[in-house]
């Protein structure tokens, strides 16, 4: 069992250091609150909007797409790094994925996902 | 500038996988064009896929085929789960036809993310390193959940899908975990480099830290307590053909994942997991069948049954060799045929819009209405008891018989005894077909469409033919698991 | 040059805080942030590993996971799109029509 204890320690020390981030504010930081001072946003002023604000859902969507076609470049990225040494197999293997991934690009398109309004 | 020697291309080894995928990706670009009105055509495609698949591997059967560098292996164990889920699919498939036009969800892409997650669980049982274990995970879970929320205007269905989500990411999160570790103890991800690696040794602490984390993310995937707690929120609020794929397909393939990795690339650690199993079997069915005798709402008493029926799987696990993982594969062949069609008719008897009839309540009287769906649900009930001669009693006997084999006797003492217990809520809703009076007018819809009956009839046929004829299929499920053993 | 343990054990820690996070938070965007934190852990675990092994695997791996992660990303977010439209406001607490 003994192999177990670096592990359970490393486990340990994560955990106090949570909870001490968590529980020493709460401990010892000075608490005076006012009914503004409670108020979640606009630290202490008067609030003058709602205070999650207000996002249109198209923000999110937008988003949604951004992140999927970004995350491509993770793969084309080290291609390209390599792009003469790995030949034609290479290049055919970049137009396979890069075709998959223009297929759900046309998806979206027509289905409508990029229309601002 | 020396050139990279392109590397061996075995696509054959993905044949039944890349059908799937290729039928998805046709469903996705044919709803794009018209007609627009009507998906059935989709629906059509979707099961043709399923159908091709199929055909892919029976044809392919008794081949051995490793593929991209070991990570894929096409053997008997894969191809015997691709039956499975192609089965699961293809009857999943024909029953939502019927079920998401009525509710007013069909759409294009129910198919094809129905079509995706087949394919992740069909990549599941091909598996044969951790990180295509994970990959293929991610790709059945991540459209589960967003079938789980099919139904956008319901809040049910929107809760369903995002606690399916928030835990299920949890839950990889710890399996990808463990793989790390395991890759730090051992320098691989390969199984059987794996199985090298740890082979002849005293495991180490890193490896049995990793062991315990991947199962807590099988446990979850599983369902298996005490990681169940989404089942019975998920089961009810996803629409019912998406809880017949989640309990049955996405069940058998991570059964998939977790025998072929327990049995080969840590059968060394076998004395190990299988104490841990013994005591999470014994738990799963206790829990699964006391808590679902509380259950009126028949969809979540499923659930909790479905965690009980896993607990009796992880029985053949701890039982072991040949005979307890063959018992596990029958098992699951028997579970998807009952599960499905119960699912099924459960599907049938909803309303045009709303919430479905899902209160043991609604049942009342249904034999006398209905006389041929309370039957056949009848019979699904009694297979899921375990009452010779269906396919549940000879699953059970097989389940049982191996774990005394191996001595776990305690194991099967309560196994039994669960089986009793499960008998009661099982009953019960026989009972209220048969011999309670209605309380209210029935929904309407409760005409089974061709491909309703068709998938009811062939649930109905394998679960006879797999009670009154088990040892061809029982034969089947042992030269299945035989490539893992040897 | 530090030891590769160090890396191993600040994934540890990392990954004892996304499951603290999960855990405690109520917030589903929060939660999510969480499980994000335990799946670049597991990364930083691998890239060590690999590293210890002298070999490109661990990184390899690590490009697969960052894409699924990207993909988790995409459908949580349409997830809890999807609930957002139709109740307004956002809490693990407000998801309780199914209790037992």
């Amino acid at each position: 069992m003994v192999e177990y204890l670096p592990i359970l320690m490393t486990f340990g020390a994560a955990a106090a250091v949570a909870g001490a981030l968590l529980g020493l504010p709460y401990l010892l930081a000075p608490k005076r609150v006012t009914p503004v001072k409670a108020q979640p946003f606009e630290c202490g002023k008067d609030p003058i909007a709602v205070s999650e604000g207000r996002f249109a859902i198209k923000f999110a969507m937008i988003a949604i797409f951004f992140i999927l076609i970004d995350i491509e470049l993770l793969f084309v990225w080290p291609w390209a790094a390599l792009y003469r040494r790995l030949g034609w197999f290479g290049f055919a293997e970049m137009l396979v994925f890069l075709g998959i991934l223009m297929l759900g690009f046309l998806y979206i398109w027509k289905k409508g996902g990029l229309e601002w309004e | 500038m020396t050139p990279i020697p392109a590397p061996p291309v075995l696509l054959s080894a993905l044949t039944p996988v890349l059908v799937i995928l290729a039928a998805g990706a046709l469903v996705l670009l044919l709803d794009l064009v018209p007609p627009r009105d009507t998906k059935q055509h989709l629906g059509g495609l979707a099961l043709g896929g399923f159908v091709a698949s199929l055909l892919a591997s029976v044809w392919f059967w008794d081949a051995d085929l490793r593929a991209f560098r070991d990570m894929i292996a096409l053997d008997n164990f894969a191809l015997f789960f691709n039956l499975v889920i192609g089965y699961a699919g293809a009857l999943v498939v024909l029953l939502s036809m019927d079920y998401v036009r009525r509710t007013g969800a069909e759409t294009g892409e129910y198919y094809a993310l129905v079509l995706f997650a087949g394919s992740g669980m069909m990549l599941l049982g091909s598996a044969t390193d951790l990180i295509v274990v994970f990959l293929s995970l991610e790709l059945m879970s991540l459209s589960l959940y967003v079938l789980a929320g099919l139904f956008k205007t319901r809040l049910d269905s929107g809760e369903a899908s995002m606690k399916y989500f928030l835990l299920g990411a949890f839950a990889s999160s710890f399996l990808l975990y463990g793989i790390a570790l395991v890759y730090g103890a051992t320098g691989s991800t390969n199984f059987d480099k794996v199985a090298a690696a740890l082979a002849g040794k005293a495991p180490d602490g890193l490896v049995v830290v990793g062991l315990g984390l991947m199962l807590v993310g099988f446990g979850f995937k599983l369902s298996s307590v005490p990681f169940h707690m989404w089942a019975p929120d998920v089961y009810q609020g996803a629409p019912t053909t998406v809880t017949a794929f989640i309990a049955t397909g996405s069940k058998a393939a991570a059964f998939a994942a977790v025998i072929r990795l327990l049995f080969s690339a840590l059968r060394s650690m076998q004395p190990d997991w299988t104490v841990l199993l013994w005591g999470v079997a014994a738990l799963t069915m206790t829990v699964g069948n006391v808590v679902a005798i509380a259950q009126s709402n028949l969809k979540r008493m499923l659930a909790y049954s479905s965690v009980a029926h896993v607990g009796y799987m992880l029985v053949g696990l701890v039982a072991g060799g040949a005979s307890g993982a063959g018992a596990v594969l029958f098992y699951l062949l028997a579970y998807t045929f009952t599960t499905a069609g119960t699912f099924g008719v459960i599907s049938l008897c909803g309303r045009t819009s709303g919430d479905e009839s899902v209160d043991v309540r609604d049942y009342a009287g249904l034999a006398r209405r209905h006389p041929l769906l309370a039957f056949v649900l009848s019979l699904f009930l009694l297979s899921l008891i375990g009452i010779p001669p269906l396919a549940g009693f000879v699953g059970k006997f097989y389940l049982f018989g191996a774990a005394v084999r191996g001595g776990y006797l305690w194991l099967v003492v309560i196994g039994v005894l669960n089986s009793a217990i499960a008998a009661y809520y099982y009953l019960r809703v026989i009972v209220y077909m048969y011999m309670r009076e209605p309380e209210e007018a029935i929904p309407a819809g409760l005409v089974p469409s061709f491909a309703g009956g068709l998938a009811l009839a062939i649930s109905i046929v394998g679960i006879v033919l797999l009670g009154v004829m088990p040892a061809p299929f029982a034969n089947l499920a042992v030269a299945a698991v035989a490539p893992l053993l040897k | 040059m530090v030891d590769d343990s160090w890396y191993v054990a600040l994934s540890a820690v990392l990954f004892t805080l996304g499951v603290i996070g999960v855990v405690i938070r109520r917030n589903p965007l929060v939660i999510f942030m969480s499980i994000e934190l335990m799946l670049n852990a597991a990364n930083l675990a691998l890239v060590a590993f690999g590293h210890r092994f002298g070999s490109p695997e661990g990184q390899t791996l690590v490009f697969f996971v960052m894409a699924v992660a990207a993909a988790e990303v995409a459908v949580g977010l349409a997830i809890i799109v999807t609930i957002f439209r139709l109740r307004r406001r956002l809490s693990v607490d407000d998801l309780s029509l199914m209790r037992w």
